[in-house]
């Protein structure tokens, strides 16, 4: 793994990192837009796994971040499909331009 | 070129295109299932990184999990073979020539820095040490953010719960 330089890792979630920007910019369904917001947490991880491998070979501190990283991710995509599923039953549609009122 | 620059190329033009097509496509299970593909190509990455704890928590966590749910909610939500709307062609841009500049911002600001890697040490990610070092309390344990995540991770669980719950009509 010598052979490839730690900044072409680096472009790789950098490019990964602004896919799901634009995912986000321009979706407006909230499932996709969640799907960019998953794109985004992944490029982080692959930075800290990365840095963890190359620069700071001999601890594990990447490797910890990220986990906690994965763990939030999981809590936070739950906790926004709940809030989808409900607001679908509420307005039947998930676009992020109908729901425009926050009290039912 | 050696064999594993060659497989690092090949799985990040994989990476990188099925983002890419899971952030355009018309189709929203298309959609999902070409974030499903990314998910599991990053995780080929930590495998080639020799990370295996962390692929495998990938491929559990993400592709097991998080993509499920999104399936899932797509059949809970909305018809899977009906086409998205087209983003307004304005907005589409604008926003990709902003992310245009962004991705050159900061990949100039990363050629600047030279990342040299430190040669010598060899990383031990086995299950075990990362284990004893994520419940240890000593100087680089992490015993106190895991518990912080998992009340995290429960008080998750009950939020979903509540918000998703079905009130009966005239229960309010």
């Amino acid at each position: 793994m010598n052979q490839v330089p730690l900044s072409h890792i680096l472009f790789v979630s950098t490019a990964l990192f602004f896919i799901g920007m634009y995912g986000l910019f321009t979706r407006r369904n909230m499932i996709t837009m969640l799907m960019s917001v998953e794109l985004i947490l992944n490029s982080v991880n692959i930075n800290f796994i990365a840095f963890n491998k190359y620069l700071y070979p001999e601890k594990l501190e990447g490797v910890f971040f990220s986990l906690f990283i994965i763990a939030i991710a999981a809590a936070e995509a739950a906790v926004a499909i709940a809030i989808i599923i409900n607001l679908y039953r509420n307005l039947r549609s998930i676009d992020v331009e109908d729901a425009n009122e926050m009290k039912f | 070129m050696s064999v594993p620059a060659v497989v690092f190329y090949i799985l990040s033009f994989f990476i990188l295109a099925a983002g890419l097509l899971a952030v355009t496509s018309r189709k929203i299970f298309r959609s999902a299932i070409w974030l499903l593909f990314s998910l599991t190509g990053i995780a080929g990455l930590y495998f080639w990184l020799q990370m295996e704890f962390i692929a495998a928590v990938q491929i559990v966590v993400y592709v097991g999990g998080i993509v499920v749910l999104i399936i899932f909610s797509i059949f809970l939500t909305q018809q899977s073979g009906k086409d998205l709307p087209a983003p307004v062609r304005s907005r589409a841009i604008f926003s990709a020539l902003a992310v245009c500049a962004g991705f050159m911002l900061t990949w100039v600001m990363i050629r600047r820095y030279d990342l040299h890697p430190a040669g010598q040490g060899t990383i031990d990610a086995s299950v075990g040490n990362i284990g004893s070092q994520m419940l240890s309390t000593s100087a680089h344990g992490y015993v106190l953010p895991f518990e912080v995540i998992s009340i995290l991770l429960l008080a998750a669980m009950i939020g979903c719960i509540v918000i998703a719950i079905k009130t009966k009509p005239g229960d309010k």
